[in-house]
């Protein structure tokens, strides 16, 4: 099957369903909808090519709000089940719906190996840092001291960086987004969509019930220009309110530093999407803004992209190999063996 | 000299050694060289628990017992004719299974002070001197010395390298002992070897060592013959049960157009239908060596749901692993086989050793109302057509199918009358291409006569939709809380893995009167032990019948009837009673267990005597 256009040009109305969307009012997961569904129509893809396949979680119900093949599966297990969908049939565009407890915590060993094989495939992590479905609890990505229903003395776990986790499972292309910054938001995930390969999207999701404002400072307009750092590839890393701000390497260490004061946006690091050294860095500037020390703005963007065989691709190669050196299997040969005798 | 042949009708021999002794090896060739005369067998392997187990120990002994006969063999033989005993250790663990009588062939190095004591024996006895074995007719061979003598011209292999061939120097002197010719176990060495000339030409001299070692000592004045056996015309082969379950699997994608997509965790005693299917690319299969059990189920899940034959392996802690993602294909209503080669359990259980004590996890073993058909292989050969039904009623009924095997079956082999594909039934498949006249919105889960719904895969334009493990609404499959309609639900998932009935043949009996006193009621692999008991038995005139059930959910529909025939039913198993609950609970019938739950095969014998109780 060819993933060609043949049909008439998309919009986003035909990647919507009939299927009443039943996310809290106000939740950060409808912005992310929203945005999918302006992005598919513009990748080219037939609508009944792509598979939606989500765990467990408020945000795996997105499958249901989607007019595409989908699959709203068990807990942690989308990346596994997508997995085998895409070693099945690789020409389908396959994305994974998932949540922070759902493919950091149950699922967390197969979005590790999901990485590591390289599966062509996209995969959205709306992180909210707590369980919103369960009602409450603190998530893998929560902060430490989070006070919650199952830590009403506060939480004592040390929370995942999740940009550091998927380079650490050698993700080829990772990237961190917001819900609160549509355009930012469809940039990232037209690039993930381009990617051959694992694509691993983080999206910091509001979650207005449980986890109010856990991203506000990255996301609202008074805090944003300082707090986050957007990378743009061949760029210096600049941020701040007058965009005045830079990040420098000092050796492996990276310090802030303020333009002008005898440093130029060339004295600064310069965004090399393709360099893994800087991407492991990068993933490191992830400090508690209310903790002390010192203080990075988080980035926003794509990390890191590389290039990778993908699995579904070598296992069918390896297919053609055997069969071209072989020949197609022969059930009666296969049947009849090395050695038979006969009764008569 | 004269020599003399004796006609046997009967054998059975134990192999038994250290596990680096290569007597898995030894039994197989002899097994192959056996079939290849036509002379009916069976076979049992039995490994010890480690890879290394210490070496000389009772622990790490490795044995292979092999029945032959010139008449039908149905089990491996409850004691054995013959033990080969490569040291102290595997003498002592075998010796209760020897026949009164029977020959011992001892390799007289493995008794030495060392051996002795790693196999417990009280310092200074040897019971290859100390007259207890008496009764038993002992063949003391020093096989080390006689593989390095027939070595000594091999300068480049060391000490190590030719004690490694003492194997092929005890399956000579036995090739020479049954009268059979080395030319199968040549050609094998020649395929394995091939590269390593020194290696093969030093394993054939040893096997031929041993062989001529037979045929010039004057002490051994006896060979046996065994004859062909009288099984049904048509060409045969050797085969074990988890290469049948493979190629069942291999012919059911070929005759269903559904490629294999088989998504596992390596597990003893299931992985080796993982080697056997990666081996053969060339049927388009695809094998994943999934990162855990869930993800073996889980990713066998989404192929299905992309329009593949989706298989996953495993055994007993696998299935408990992959119990809710087989809810999920419960609710998906998608093919799906879940394969478990039971081992002794509960937990990590004995590995390497034999039990059906799974029947009740692959009945009810899952979260909420969620009903799998069963079904289960009896013989290693049966393997085959059991997983052939199996995919035939995935497909079909659109269903998760769940089928028992087990380490007995799995790894034993008997000759096996192999089908040609033109015989096998095709397994028609079809998938949901477009929507019918008049239907405007694809439903998914709108049912046929067989209540079974349409399988549209991702691709097909016009039949988007979502589907998931949230109870679902009647015919539109939409998320629903209804409770009318969740009770309804319930009930549908039953009645379409119930009316499986209407599409599997009727139970029949195997041996015996349709009507009697006693009726022998099995599944899995105590067929063989109930076979040979229930024959025995008819042959001295008694009303026993034998009935094995191959299709345990949903039953066949006349087992009812056929259990209502019989004055008394009698259900074996190597478990503490499982079968026996469902056919009480179904049937309402006071039948009795007979259970042995010692990680072995069930014997004729003892069963013999349990049916004698009932008559
Ligand atoms: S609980 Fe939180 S994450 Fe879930 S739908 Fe409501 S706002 Fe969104």
């Amino acid at each position: 099957m060819s993933t060609a256009v043949t049909s008439p040009a998309l919009t986003a109305k035909d990647f919507a369903t009939d299927q009443e969307v039943r996310w809290c009012p106000g939740c950060g997961d409808y912005s992310i909808l929203a945005q999918v569904q302006k992005v598919m129509p513009t990748l080219g893809i037939p609508k009944e090519n792509i598979v939606i396949v989500s765990g467990i979680g408020c945000s795996s119900r997105f499958p249901y709000y989607m007019n595409t093949f989908g699959m709203h599966s068990i807990h942690g297990r989308a990346t596994a089940i997508a997995s085998g969908l895409k070693a099945a049939r690789p020409e389908l565009s396959v994305w994974i719906v998932s949540g922070d407890g759902d493919s950091m915590s149950i699922g967390g060993n197969h979005t590790i190996h999901l990485l590591r094989r390289n599966f062509d495939v996209n995969m959205l992590v709306f992180n909210n840092q707590i369980y919103g479905l369960t009602k409450g609890q603190y998530s893998p990505t929560s902060e430490e001291h989070k006070i919650t229903k199952s830590t009403p003395y506060g939480s004592i776990d040390h929370p995942f960086n999740p940009m550091a986790l998927a380079l650490g499972a050698d993700a080829t292309f990772i990237a961190r987004s917001m819900d609160r910054d549509p355009k930012h938001l469809q940039q990232t995930l037209t690039r993930a969509a381009q990617h051959k390969g694992a694509s691993f999207v983080e999206i910091y999701q509001n979650c207005n019930i449980f986890n109010d404002g856990a991203f506000e400072i990255f996301t609202e307009k008074a805090t944003k220009a300082e707090e986050a750092l957007f990378l743009e590839n061949g760029k210096p890393l600049v941020f701040g309110a007058s965009q005045n701000k830079g990040i420098k390497l000092d050796g492996l260490k990276p310090v802030v530093v303020t333009l002008g004061e005898g440093v130029s946006a060339d004295d600064l690091w310069i965004h090399d999407e393709s360099d893994f050294y800087k991407a492991q860095i990068l993933t490191r500037l992830f400090d508690n803004p209310y903790k002390g020390g010192d203080h990075f703005p988080r980035p926003f963007g794509v990390f890191y992209q590389t290039e990778r065989p993908c699995y579904e691709e070598v296992l069918g190669l390896q297919i053609e190999e055997v069969i071209s050196s072989k020949g197609k299997g022969n059930l009666d040969k296969l049947l009849r063996g090395k050695e038979v005798w006969e009764i008569v | 000299m004269s020599r003399q042949e004796q006609l046997l009708q009967d054998v059975v021999i134990k192999f038994a050694g250290d596990s680096g002794d290569g007597m898995q090896l030894t039994g197989q060739q002899f097994t192959n060289n056996t079939a290849l005369l036509g002379i009916d067998l069976a076979t049992f392997p039995d490994f010890p628990a480690e890879i290394r187990a210490p070496q000389g120990t009772l622990a790490g002994v490795s044995g292979f017992q092999i029945h032959f006969s010139s008449n039908k063999v149905f089990t491996p033989g409850d004691l054995c004719d013959v033990l080969v005993a490569m040291n102290a250790a595997a003498l002592k663990a075998n010796l209760k299974s020897l026949k009164a009588g029977g020959k011992i062939i001892a390799n007289i190095d493995g008794f030495d002070t060392k051996n002795l004591r790693l196999a417990n024996y009280p310092d200074g006895v040897n019971p290859l001197e100390d007259g207890s074995l008496d009764s038993y007719e002992v063949i003391k061979i020093d096989v080390t010395k006689l593989t390095r003598e027939a070595l000594k011209d091999f300068a480049e292999l060391g000490v190590k390298e030719r004690d490694r061939a003492k194997n092929m120097f005890v399956l000579g002197f036995i090739y020479w002992m049954y009268n059979r010719n080395l030319d199968n176990t040549i050609d094998f060495l020649k395929e394995k070897f091939g590269k390593k000339d020194v290696i093969l030409q030093s394993n054939i001299k040893v096997l031929q060592a041993g062989y001529n070692y037979g045929d010039t000592t004057e002490t051994f004045t006896t060979r046996y013959k065994v004859e062909k056996a009288k099984l049904p015309a048509g060409v045969y082969r050797s085969i074990m049960g988890n290469q049948a379950l493979s190629y069942g699997l291999i012919a059911a994608s070929e005759k269903s157009g559904l490629p294999i997509f088989l998504g596992t965790y390596p597990i003893t005693p299931a992985s080796d239908i993982l080697h056997e299917l990666s081996k053969h690319k060339a049927f388009g299969i695809k094998t994943f060596q999934a990162e855990d059990e869930i993800a073996g189920i889980a990713s066998a899940i989404g192929a299905s749901y992309g329009g593949s034959l989706g298989i996953t392996t495993t055994s007993g802690p696998g299935v408990a692993l992959k119990t809710e993602a087989m809810g999920l294909a419960v609710m998906l209503e998608i093919p799906l086989l879940v394969i478990n080669i039971q081992r002794g359990g509960p937990s990590t259980g004995l590995p390497t050793k034999t039990e059906q004590s799974d029947l009740l996890q692959a009945y009810y073993g899952r979260n909420g109302e969620c009903p799998m058909p069963v079904i289960a292989s009896s013989t290693p050969s049966d393997c085959f057509d059991v997983a052939y039904e199996a995919v035939r009623i995935a497909v079909q009924h659109m269903t998760p199918v769940m089928l028992l095997s087990d380490g007995y079956i799995a790894n034993g082999a008997e000759p096996w009358r192999f089908p040609s594909s033109a015989d096998l039934q095709p397994i028609k498949v079809e998938f949901k291409k477009e929507l019918a006249e008049g239907e405007e919105k694809y439903q998914p889960y709108k049912r046929d006569e067989k209540l079974v719904r349409p399988w549209a895969v991702p691709g097909t334009a016009g039949l988007e939709h979502r589907i998931g493990g949230l109870e679902k609404q009647d015919i539109t499959g939409n998320v629903s809380y209804d409770a009318d309609n969740h009770q309804h639900m319930v009930k549908t998932r039953q009645a379409k893995v119930d009316m499986i009935a209407d599409y599997i043949p009727l139970q029949k009996i195997d041996s015996g009167a349709e009507k009697g006193k006693v009726l022998v009621l099995g599944w899995g692999s105590t067929y063989g032990a109930i076979k040979s008991a229930v024959l025995e038995l008819q042959a001295e005139g008694h009303s026993v019948s034998h009935a094995h059930i191959r299709y345990l959910r949903p039953f066949p529909k006349n087992l009812g009837d056929i259990i209502k025939n019989f004055e008394k039913v009698l259900i074996p198993e190597i478990n503490n009673g499982q079968l026996i609950k469902i056919i009480r609970d179904e049937f309402l019938v006071d039948a009795k267990g007979y259970n042995k739950i010692m990680g072995i095969p069930i014997t004729k014998g003892e069963l013999v005597e349990a049916i004698k109780k009932m008559l």
